[in-house]
């Protein structure tokens, strides 16, 4: 094992328990924290494969956006919580499906011919924006019509209509 | 570590994802699910760009960051809605469309 394969090691360990704990913690906000978690194991991948401005995208909108407004929502619908309850159901074929389809995966991808190691260098900011505005240009476009029907589509949702609380 | 590896990682991001989705009862508990999900994909698209020098798989994964967000806003507002109309917060207690 090489020196750069520690900082990988650590931060995958990272992201796999925080993974683990989003999934069975029985108290919500706690695993939302640790989707925080993941998040942040996540972004330092990022930047060990070299994509470092995907790295601090990462952190401004998952860390910084989705996961305060997860967080908001947890605790807006706190009262509707009841304790007792348990936090999951079908604990043991869910598990099974999953342990499944993870071997199906590992299978399939297993036995493909990859590198031996993970090429250095990183990306230049400059081709990101080229491709961004060149080849994908309409992508680009479609996302920032999306962006418009869910903030429009989200007020009307959730907006109280006339007569209701 | 080898690219191997890493692809083992984010396979098994996204059964946990995939677990999480199909025991979690909290509406909320669904979302964090599927933002694992995305972010198992998410990393696939950012290794794959390094190990085949592809530029535009990194501009996937903007894509794949800003639909998150998206789905994000649109989920919280239904959950939000549904604790008005269905009076639970419970997914598999939200039985409103039930003749």
């Amino acid at each position: 094992m090489n020196t750069a394969a520690v900082p990988l090691a650590i931060l995958s360990a990272l992201v796999l328990v925080g993974a683990l704990w989003v999934v069975t913690l029985h108290n919500l906000f706690r695993a939302a924290l640790s989707l925080g978690l993941v998040f942040l194991g996540i972004a330092g991948l990022f930047i060990c494969l070299g994509a470092e401005f995907l790295a601090l995208v990462q952190l401004l909108i998952y860390v910084g956006a989705i996961l305060v407004l997860i967080i908001f929502a947890i605790m807006l619908t706190n009262s509707w919580q009841r304790e007792t309850l348990p936090a999951s159901r079908q604990r043991l074929p869910a598990a099974l499906a999953a342990l499944a389809l993870f071997a199906l995966l590992a299978r399939a991808t297993w036995v493909l011919a990859w590198p031996a190691q993970i090429p250095g260098g990183a990306t230049r900011l400059k081709d990101l924006g080229l491709v961004l505005v060149k080849t994908l240009v309409l992508p680009f476009e479609v996302i920032s019509l999306i962006f418009v029907v869910v903030v429009v589509g989200a007020i009307a949702v959730a907006a109280p209509r006339k007569g209701q609380s | 570590m080898a690219v191997r590896t890493l692809v083992l990682l984010a396979e098994a991001l996204f059964c946990l994802g995939v677990y999480g989705l199909l025991t979690r009862r909290h509406a909320v508990g669904l979302l964090l699910s599927i933002e694992l999900i995305l972010n198992a994909a998410a990393l696939n698209f950012v290794l794959f760009s390094r190990v085949f020098d592809q530029v535009a798989a990194q501009a996937f994964t903007l894509f794949i960051i800003a639909l998150a967000a998206c789905e994000a806003v649109v989920g919280l507002a239904i959950i939000i809605r549904l604790t008005r109309t269905a009076q639970t917060i419970y997914a598999d207690e939200a039985t409103v469309l039930k003749g």
